[in-house]
Parts: structure tokens; C-alpha cells; sequence
């Protein structure tokens, strides 16, 4: 990077700085801890408080809510090197997200580089501004990790395709407005090639969704039901059967999302979280050395993550990223997450398993315990990604 | 900072690597181990190394050298780590010179720098006394004696002692082992009265020796930085140590994992690819994974020695620790799936399974790091 361009950054870091002191109230620099502190938009989105409107509103102003989206679409046009910036300078200030969307995180990049004009024009800017809520249809019940064995079909008529099929493990989709889907519009076709991305409106005639329980207690996922669901052509995303390609670069920002899901909410560091229950010894050091030691250990392996992830929006940017890799972070940041909450139990001893009780505010921590354990299932498994790393990126021989 | 190498960076790896792995491959290591050299490196080509600009990286332009920055040693450490190659590199142009630079006055560095990068002038870092790193844990002692001092002690595992023309040795001249006050460094003729060398053939044929001190004189010229305060002197070049040795595990690590997929994609047993096997595949994808991350790591630790080498003590911890776990995964992993050809001399693996433990307890193993991040973090 050349001195001009370096102070040019460093201008916008000062700037930034200021500004984001200057509109993000107070209140929104704790980490979230609960539900309803994170803000997903749509059409039935409400506030849970002030301070979480202000400062939706003011970061849509600007079009951080997508900030490297161009501003055409929404966005707040910034470079990969403002981006990292604004990133680094919100993390130092525990700033939320203002804005949470699957729209962001994966219809949207996947819309910049497969969608057609009037699709990008149509779409980016409502999820930019956080107006509509978006779910992701792609598995079914006998269709998970194997996702290219999926059955929903969609059948050709006129103008239209009619949708009939189910969806499985489909995340909030009973408060989405519409769905970005998966279908199979070519059953003679061989697994991958007959399948096309399609976007349709949930409040389409013989769209039914159902809450899925889980162990956790809560809802976020559903069965989704397409009773012949009519959908015109145009609303096809790249090209008739070839959704595929749509579909696992999406995924690739899919996997890349839930590989830092840790970062979200963490707040103080676990050695301080434990060391409040279970107490220290005369020289200041956890009283439970095995405890302390899985601690540290995290601490390590976390940091190491971190800077992993750093490094590869750095080798994006410089053009030497495997496409693949995602697949790794995945993996590791998954694993990473179920480790951090095993230790947050353990940590939390007793205390940790009340389920329902105003002091464990009605059971967080073992409701987000459990929760976790989905991380290394989502988005496709620990062991597929595992296979995806050894067969793309090692190159290993075999089926 | 990008945790990606500069074109400048990609280019001294390119040329590092071209020379190591063709004069330094692991055979040259082999056939020093087996003729027992008395001076454990070749001497030809550490000059040649050195007039390519290697010896004198970290070396001031001033003094001679290229005044290049960690980052940069980190590369030509992963480069050594890939052939194992014996080098004084480590001890004299990473560790030595960061100590005389940091620590030296105008006269030290005029009389010392010149001759590192020039390669006619071995040194080396005499810290460690007992059976484990442990820096504080310093009973050297250095007593006054007139204009100057005696001292009188024992080191261990003294990296190329028994061929380095000059010893840096971590002395306590106040307080008592474990206290941070009262330790001072000092620049040692190896061949003043009163030193004994004993070289130590080492596991992993590498050189290593140990010192003793008895009533050794030295005078006030002789010592590195302030009396008494050569704590956080010897916190800053430990850490540019521990990152060096962090960037060769890494080096050491890729180079056996992929030599162990190359024997996946080779070896049949049961009429396939053993790299057919999914519970070995999914070894292997845990594997990488594993070095990609230290290797990020690593890199994160050097740009923060080179930012500021006082701060960057977390995040040396970190690459250390992290490097001393993958490192012994990956020559573990690449023992086993080489099968029983994983156990003879003949294959090169073990090489790498001897040096990877030498380099986890060298300043520092993954347990000391991990511990260290949870005092500085404060639990």
C-alpha cells in the first residue's frame, strides 16, 4: 500500500471513529443477550428498544448496514480496506450489528455476482434497508448435508414454475417475508445439474410454515410446505438448472458466517466469566487448574482463529484465497463455538442448569449451550466439511 | 497490516527456499548427523548464505547488513524448517543480533554487528538452567570484582555453544531466582578462563551445548544493557526467538503434512488409495486446518514484533503455543499414516518428529505460552 493511500485509510479510521462515537448510543455497545437485542428487519420488524432504532436508522442512512455493497444498491460503497476498517473500529467499541438478515449475509453477495439487473435493483436495496426478511429454502427431510439430492420440484407452466415440495431446518421462516429456494426444475437430470434458484414472496398462495422444537427450547427453524406455489419465470436467479453454482457460492458466505458466529455476543473474557463462580486462589489464578488450563487453551486456539480469519479476507483481497476455505473456517469455528459453551457450563457449575428462573435470565446460558450444537450440523456438517477440505483443497483421491 | 507475504517478502521466500532445498535438503542433514561433524553445519554454505544477505537480516543497513524485519527472518525460518536444515541462523542472525541491536551501545554493535553480517562471527543466547524454560529462574550468579564481575553457573541447552565465538549469558547480579530485578546480560568469550563446553548430541542432530562458569571475569564493557535490569531486554528477544521458532514449526509442519498426503495419494493397502479412507481423509483435513491457523498466527506475532516488539508479548504466546500443538500433531500424524516406514531411519519423517520436540521446548513449550496468556489475561 503506497503512503497516500495509507494516510487516506487512516483518515477515514479517525473520521469513522468519530462518527461512530458520535451516533452509536450507549446503549448498543454491549454485547447482545438475548433474542431480542439482535434486529433482523421485514415487514412486521419492530423495535424491542429506542437506542436499537436510532441506531438502525442512522447506519442505514450512511448504508452501513451493508457497507461494502455498492451504493446503488443500498450500500455504503466502502473498499475492502474501509471495510476492515469500520469492522475494526465497531469490534473495538462493542458496537452491534445494526442490522441482522440472511439477506445480508448470503442472498445478497450471491445476488452481486448471479442476479440480473432488475433483480439486483428489485431486491439489495430492501434488504439494505432492512424492509424485507429473507430465509434460505434449501434442505428437505431427505436432503440435509446431501443437499443435491433434493426433490422439490418446480414444473414448467407458461410464464410460471409450480412449486410443490417441502423444506427442512428453514431458520425463521415463519417471521420471513420471502424465501430464496432451491427446486429441482429438471428431474431427468443428474444430481447437481437440474436444480434452479429461485426467489418467491412467503404470503404466496400454498406456502405453509411450521415451528420445528428444539432442544433448546426455542424455535428458529421450521418445515416449510409448497402446495403447488406459483412463481414466475423471471424470478430465477442465474440460469435454469444451473442454481448449483448459485448455490455453493452462497454457501461458501453461509459457512463463512456461522465460522464467526462466536465473535457475536461474547462480551468478557471467559477466564473473568469463570473465575466470578468458581473463585481464585491466593495468587489470583482460577481455583480449578484443569478449568484454567481448558481456558487458556481456547484462549489460544480462539486468537488463532481470529487471526485465520483475518487472513483470509486478506488473501481474498489478494486474489490467493482457495475457494474451498471457507469450508475450513467453518469447521474450526463450529467446533471452536461448542468448545466455548462446554466451558461456560462447566464454568457456570449449578447455576448453569437453571432453566426457567429470573436469575439465569430464564436459562440463557443452557438454552445458548445448547444451541451451539447445531453449529457443527448447519450449513452443512463437520464431517462434510471435512471431506470438502480433503477432496478440494488436499486433493485426496476417492468417491 | 495484510496477514498475506508482500511481493518483496514472496521473492526472498522464493530465493531462500531455491538455495536450502538445493544445498540444504534433509540429506545434508542425515549426512552430518552420520559422519558426526564436529561443527554441525557446513561452513561453506552459511557463507555463501551470508553474502546473499541471510547472516545480517535483522542487522542494521548501518552495520552492514539489510535491516530487514521479523517478518522477513520468519520466512527464512519456515524455509529452514522445510529441510531441517542446521544453520546458525536462528542463534546468531535472529537472536543474537536482536539482543546486541536492542541491548548494545554504539561500541558493542560498531565491534560486533559487522562480523554477523559478514557471517565470520557466531553467537548465541545462553538463558536456560533447568529442565524446563523458565527465564526468571536464573541462579548464574555474577558477582562484582573490581572494574568488573565473576561468574559463575551452569547453562543448558546453549544453541551452537560449543562452535558460537561469542555467548550472551543471562546472569543474576541481585534478588534471587525467580525475581524479574537483578538479571543482567552479558557478552562472554567463549574461550575466557573458566568456561567449560560440552557439546550435547541432541536428539534431533542439531547442534546444542552445555556451559559451565567458574569465576569467568568479565569487566563493564562486557555487559548488554543496564545491570540489574536485563528483564525486559531478555522479554524482547525471547519473544523474537519464540516467533522465529514459532515461523520454522510451521515450516516444519507443512513440509511433513505434505509429504504425508503425497504418501496418502501413493500408498494402496486393502486394493485402494489409503488416501480413499475417510477416517483418514478427515485426519488430514484436521490437520490443515490446523496449520493454516498457526500459520496466521505466526504471521500475526511477527507483524506485531515488527510493529512493536514490547506489545507483542500475547501474541507471541499465541503462535508459540499454537505452533509447539500443531507441530507435534502433524510429525505424530505423519508417523502414523507413513505406517511402519514411519519408524525406520531410512524415511526422512522421524527427522521432523526429533526436531519439532526440540523446537517446543526451546523458549518456551505450549503449556508455558498458554499459561502466560492466562496471567497476562488475568484469571
Amino acid at each position: 500500500m503506497s503512503e497516500s493511500e495509507n494516510a487516506d485509510l487512516e483518515q477515514f479510521r479517525s473520521e469513522t471513529r468519530a462518527w461512530l462515537e458520535a451516533n452509536c448510543p450507549p446503549e448498543m455497545r454491549k454485547p447482545a443477550t438475548s433474542d431480542t437485542d439482535v434486529f433482523w428487519g421485514g415487514r412486521n420488524a419492530k423495535f424491542a428498544s429506542e437506542p436499537q432504532r436510532i441506531w438502525f436508522e442512522r447506519m442505514r442512512d450512511k448504508g452501513w448496514t451493508v457497507p461494502d455493497w455498492p451504493k446503488e444498491y443500498g450500500g455504503g460503497g466502502l473498499s475492502a480496506a474501509e471495510h476492515k476498517v469500520l469492522r475494526s473500529e465497531m469490534a473495538k467499541m462493542g458496537a452491534r450489528p445494526p442490522l441482522s438478515s440472511f439477506g445480508i449475509w448470503m442472498l445478497g453477495p450471491a445476488l452481486l455476482k448471479y442476479g440480473n439487473e432488475a433483480q439486483k435493483k428489485e431486491h439489495l436495496p430492501k434488504i439494505a434497508a432492512g424492509l424485507i426478511r429473507w430465509c434460505q429454502g434449501y434442505s428437505e427431510p431427505n436432503a440435509g448435508s446431501d443437499l443435491a439430492s433434493l426433490q422439490t420440484r418446480a414444473e414448467s407452466d407458461g410464464n410460471d414454475f409450480v412449486i410443490t415440495g417441502s423444506k427442512i431446518w428453514t431458520s425463521y421462516a415463519n417471521y420471513a417475508d420471502w424465501i430464496f429456494c432451491l427446486v429441482r426444475t429438471d428431474p431427468t437430470a443428474k444430481k447437481h445439474d437440474g436444480i434452479s434458484f429461485i426467489l418467491f414472496d412467503m404470503t404466496s398462495k400454498g406456502v405453509t410454515t411450521k415451528p420445528i422444537l428444539l432442544i433448546s427450547g426455542y424455535s428458529p427453524f421450521c418445515e416449510t410446505f409448497f402446495d403447488g406455489v406459483r412463481v414466475p419465470k423471471s424470478h430465477v436467479v442465474g440460469t435454469v438448472n444451473r442454481g448449483w453454482d448459485v448455490a455453493k457460492y452462497l454457501l461458501q458466505h453461509e459457512r463463512a458466517m456461522i465460522s464467526g458466529m462466536g465473535e457475536r455476543g461474547v462480551g468478557r473474557p471467559l477466564g473473568q466469566i469463570a473465575a466470578d463462580s468458581v473463585g481464585t486462589d491466593a495468587q489470583g489464578k482460577l481455583d480449578d487448574a484443569m478449568l484454567r488450563g481448558q481456558i487458556a487453551t481456547f484462549d489460544v486456539d480462539e486468537a488463532a482463529l481470529a487471526a485465520c480469519a483475518e487472513r483470509a479476507v486478506d488473501l481474498a483481497k489478494a486474489g490467493q484465497a482457495h475457494p474451498a476455505f471457507s469450508s475450513a473456517m467453518k469447521y474450526y469455528g463450529t467446533e471452536l463455538n461448542k468448545r466455548r459453551y462446554e466451558i461456560l457450563m462447566s464454568a457456570g457449575g449449578v447455576d448453569a442448569l437453571e432453566w426457567e428462573s429470573e436469575r439465569s435470565r430464564q436459562g440463557a446460558r443452557p438454552r445458548a449451550w445448547l444451541r451451539t450444537k447445531a453449529n457443527s450440523i448447519e450449513g452443512g456438517t463437520s464431517e462434510v466439511m471435512l471431506g470438502i477440505v480433503a477432496k478440494r483443497i488436499l486433493d485426496l483421491p476417492g468417491a | 497490516m495484510a496477514l498475506v507475504l508482500t511481493e518483496e517478502q514472496s521473492m526472498l521466500r522464493d530465493s531462500a527456499r531455491g538455495l536450502i532445498s538445493d544445498k540444504a535438503p534433509v540429506s545434508h542433514l542425515r549426512s552430518l548427523r552420520d559422519a558426526k561433524d564436529p561443527t554441525g553445519f557446513s561452513k561453506e554454505f552459511w557463507h555463501s548464505f551470508a553474502e546473499m544477505g541471510f547472516a545480517g537480516l535483522l542487522v542494521p543497513e548501518e552495520f552492514g547488513g539489510s535491516g530487514l524485519g521479523f517478518m522477513e527472518a520468519g520466512v527464512v525460518m519456515e524455509e529452514i524448517g522445510r529441510t531441517l536444515m542446521p544453520s546458525p541462523f536462528l542463534a546468531t542472525s535472529v537472536i543474537a543480533a536482536s539482543a546486541l541491536n536492542r541491548g548494545g551501545n554504539a561500541a558493542q554493535k560498531s565491534e560486533y554487528l559487522p562480523k554477523i553480517s559478514n557471517g565470520s562471527l557466531l553467537a548465541t543466547l545462553a538463558i536456560d538452567e533447568g529442565a524446563k524454560h523458565r527465564p526468571l529462574q536464573i541462579s548464574l550468579q555474577a558477582v562484582r570484582a573490581g572494574n568488573g564481575f565473576k561468574l559463575s553457573g551452569a547453562k543448558a541447552l546453549v544453541v551452537d555453544g560449543h562452535v558460537a565465538d561469542l555467548f550472551i549469558v543471562a546472569a543474576r547480579t541481585a534478588g534471587s531466582a525467580g525475581e524479574r530485578d537483578g538479571l543482567t546480560l552479558f557478552l562472554v568469550n567463549p574461550k575466557a578462563k573458566g568456561v567449560a563446553i560440552e557439546r550435547t548430541i541432541m536428539v534431533d542432530a542439531h547442534n546444542a551445548a552445555r556451559i559451565e562458569l567458574a569465576n569467568v571475569e568479565v569487566n563493564a564493557d562486557n555487559v548488554l544493557g543496564e545491570v540489574d535490569q536485563g528483564a525486559t531486554l531478555l522479554d524482547g528477544v525471547l519473544d523474537i526467538g519464540r516467533g522465529a521458532v514459532a515461523s520454522e514449526m510451521v515450516g516444519l509442519s507443512e513440509e511433513v503434512f505434505n509429504r504425508t498426503v503425497e504418501y496418502l495419494k501413493n500408498r494402496k493397502q486393502f486394493g485402494k488409495l489409503i488416501g480413499e479412507f475417510q477416517a483418514l481423509q478427515h485426519r488430514a483435513a484436521e490437520l490443515y486446518v490446523d496449520i493454516e491457523i498457526t500459520r496466521a498466527a505466526t504471521m500475526k506475532a511477527l507483524q506485531a514484533l515488527d510493529a512493536d516488539v514490547a506489545k507483542a508479548t500475547s501474541a507471541v504466546a499465541v503462535a508459540k503455543a499454537r505452533a509447539g500443538t500443531t507441530a507435534t500433531r502433524a510429525v505424530q500424524e505423519g508417523v502414523q499414516m507413513h505406517g511402519g516406514m514411519g519408524m525406520t531411519d531410512q524415511f526422512d519423517i522421524g527427522f521432523f518428529m526429533k526436531r519439532a520436540r526440540v523446537c517446543e521446548e526451546l523458549f518456551g513449550d505450549a503449556n508455558y505460552h498458554t499459561a502466560q496468556l492466562a496471567k497476562a489475561r488475568g484469571y
